[in-house]
């Protein structure tokens, strides 16, 4: 249901907004100085009944997460809380508007985070090509110090806590966990073999956590509110899914943006209400949550008749009616990812889109396991030769054994991030594909823009 | 050739760097980002500056450098124009963008002009995508762009 809420964008567009007066004025640091003079497991109980959902695109839930570090920290093996903002998805654009709007607010969910996981030091990854996002970090850090609030003694309270940015170097790869700590660490951005997890050892081969920005920006407005109440803003608070969150729009809409309201709205109101409605034409298709989701196609029903099923509510239903939840999406065979949608109008051909991000996918491969370098350029190959009317019908059907192929034989999680999304559009718009191979080419509208 | 050296307040800068981290090695694709800043590309004579100043080996930097995107194997134009590429970007335009960039610097997508001010590239998603088409000018991003703007945009860094 849309109902947009103002807890995390309340100081978006206000002069200054991401000073500390501001983020004072509106009652900015009492929730950090509240946590840090909590009981610890008072502050992870508070956490996981908010039900905040990773914002990062897995949606593993943030307090049980927090739950898994070891219990107490040894001395000899200090704690790390490790914030990603990396923000590379393609399609994905909201914890940009967080850093610069809002940095603060992203400051003081790290001094909750830290004390929450027995750490003393955050580090917020942020990639390099977002220069005002970081100074505007930098500047938060340095206003809240020179406040007392971080440093030796924050709010006068005996626990150390300090905040670092940290910058990559152009990867999309070190978006991905365990690249981004090799990445902190000074080395190549290549994901590391899970287990060990972040928790028994991460940044620096000490206990971590990693936590998208979005998500540790969330903290002290899910604390200020109490965390059940906060969880219970959502429609699906009984899925576990709780609060509110910034939904992005692009594509083919009339006005993209950034967008906050509460878990459970739809896609039909992302794209209409707030998107303004698609341009140029109808509506061919979204990729609901960063590219690696696969595709939703406007004609779409829900098939879901067991009353089990985290969609059966919605049995019969259009899918762009499905409130987008980690478990509705999930079900639906898709993903909600970064909760970033990008439209597709029917003008556009879908055929040069796949190749799009194909081309992507291909240049981003970080190459340590065969099947996700190898296929990502086979992927891309083909369907550069299909873009030049130079495939043949076997070679579309190729496609879907790459893909298949790489699925599940891959370190990280990059490799079935491409072949999922590969073979939605294959298996979504076999039609256009097949139409595509037939006349070489000619078929598609040749159009990616408007 | 004059051997590779930070420049003084640059190398204060590093001190500050190295204590942010548990050990020097974390240093150094922030020390990178430093050299680049300076050098416009990292040489291999950046690449053993580096390694001796945090202690790492010279094969270990060059490494890193040569995984990420944005540290420059070569030298480059005085100013990098970066066009966004990725979906967003392109159902928004971005081809008429690039396009537009090449035939006004006349040069190609990788290419520097003749007069070493601008190289031209393109790039995957900028986080930018609802401000789209976008570009990249050295550290600074133009959004929500029409060809006029480029222009504009491009008459300043050529002029
Ligand atoms: C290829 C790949 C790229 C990723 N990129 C990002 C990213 O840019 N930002 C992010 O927060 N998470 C990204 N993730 C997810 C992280 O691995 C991790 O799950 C997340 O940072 C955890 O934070 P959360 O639980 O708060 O979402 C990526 C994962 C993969 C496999
Ligand atoms: S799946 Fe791809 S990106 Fe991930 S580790 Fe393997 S080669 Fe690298
Ligand atoms: S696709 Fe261009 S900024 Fe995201």
């Amino acid at each position: 249901m849309l109902r947009q809420t103002t807890y995390l964008t309340k100081r978006y567009g206000v002069p200054e907004g991401w000073t500390l007066p501001v983020y004072e004025r509106d009652g900015g640091y009492e929730q950090a100085k509240r946590a840090l003079s909590m009981p610890r497991e008072a502050l992870v109980e508070e956490m996981k009944a908010a039900n905040i959902r990773g914002r990062g695109g897995a949606g593993f839930p943030m307090g049980v997460k927090w739950s898994f570090m070891p219990w107490p920290p040894k001395p000899e093996k200090p704690h790390y809380l490790v914030i990603n903002a990396d923000e590379g998805e393609p399609g994905t654009f909201k914890d940009r508007t967080i850093m610069e709007l809002d940095p603060h607010a992203v400051v003081e969910g790290c001094i909750i985070g830290c004390f929450g996981i027995g750490a003393h030091a955050a580090y917020i990854y942020v990639r390099d090509e977002l220069h005002l996002s970081k100074a505007r970090l930098w500047g938060a850090i340095k206003e809240a110090r020179a406040k007392g609030y971080l440093g030796a003694k924050p709010f006068g309270i005996d626990y150390p806590v300090e905040v670092y940015v940290h910058t990559g170097a152009g990867a999309y790869i070190c978006g991905e966990e365990t690249s981004l700590l090799n990445s902190l660490e000074g080395k190549r951005g290549e994901p590391r073999l899970k287990p060990p997890f972040p928790a028994q050892s991460g940044a620096f081969g000490m206990p971590t956590t990693v936590n998208n920005l979005e998500t540790i920006a969330a903290v002290p407005v899910a604390l200020a509110m109490g965390g059940d109440a906060f969880s219970k803003l959502s429609d699906l608070h009984d899925q576990k899914d709780g609060g509110c969150r910034l939904y992005g729009v692009s594509g083919h809409v009339n006005t993209p943006g950034v967008f906050e309201a509460c878990v459970g709205l739809t896609l039909r109101e992302l794209i209409y209400d707030l998107g303004g409605g698609v341009k140029g034409g109808e509506l061919l298709g979204v990729i609901p949550g960063g590219s690696s989701c696969p595709i939703l196609r406007p004609d779409e029903v829900v098939n879901a008749p067991d009353a089990k099923s985290p969609l059966h509510r919605w049995h019969g239903k259009n899918v762009l009616d499905v409130p987008m939840g980690v478990e509705t999406y999930r079900a639906l065979g898709t993903m909600l990812g970064t909760c970033c949608a990008i439209v597709l109008n029917k003008n556009t051909d879908i055929v040069l889109a796949m190749h799009n991000l194909m081309r992507f996918y291909r240049h981003e491969s970080c190459g340590q396991c065969t099947p996700c370098r190898e296929g990502s350029a086979w992927l891309f190959r083909i369907l550069d030769r299909m873009v030049h009317g130079e495939a043949t019908m076997e070679e579309l059907d190729r496609l879907h054994e790459i893909a298949d192929n790489i699925m599940g034989n891959t370190i990280c999680a990059f490799g079935e991030g491409t072949a999922m999304p590969a073979l939605g559009f294959l298996r979504k718009y076999r039609k256009e594909f097949e139409e595509h191979v037939r006349t070489k080419g000619k078929s598609g509208t040749g159009r990616l823009a408007l | 050739m004059t051997k590779f050296a930070l420049s003084p307040d640059r190398e204060k800068h590093v001190e500050e760097i190295l204590s942010r981290y548990p050990n020097r090695q974390a240093a150094c694709i922030p020390v990178l980002h430093l050299c680049q800043e300076q050098n416009g590309w990292i040489s291999d004579d950046v690449v053993e500056w580096v390694a001796a100043r945090l202690d790492l080996s010279a094969a270990h930097v060059k490494g890193v450098v040569t995984f990420y995107t944005l540290f420059n194997k070569e030298p480059v134009g005085k100013h990098q124009v970066w066009v966004c590429q990725t979906l967003s970007c392109a159902l928004r335009g971005a081809d008429e963008i690039l396009h537009h960039c090449e035939k006004r610097l006349g040069i190609h997508v990788g290419q520097t002009t003749k007069d070493g001010k601008v190289t031209l590239r393109t790039a995957e998603c900028l986080a930018s995508c609802g401000t789209a088409p976008m570009i990249q000018v050295d550290k600074d991003y133009y959004e929500n762009l029409t060809t006029a703007e480029v222009d504009r945009i491009l008459d300043r860094l050529i002029k």
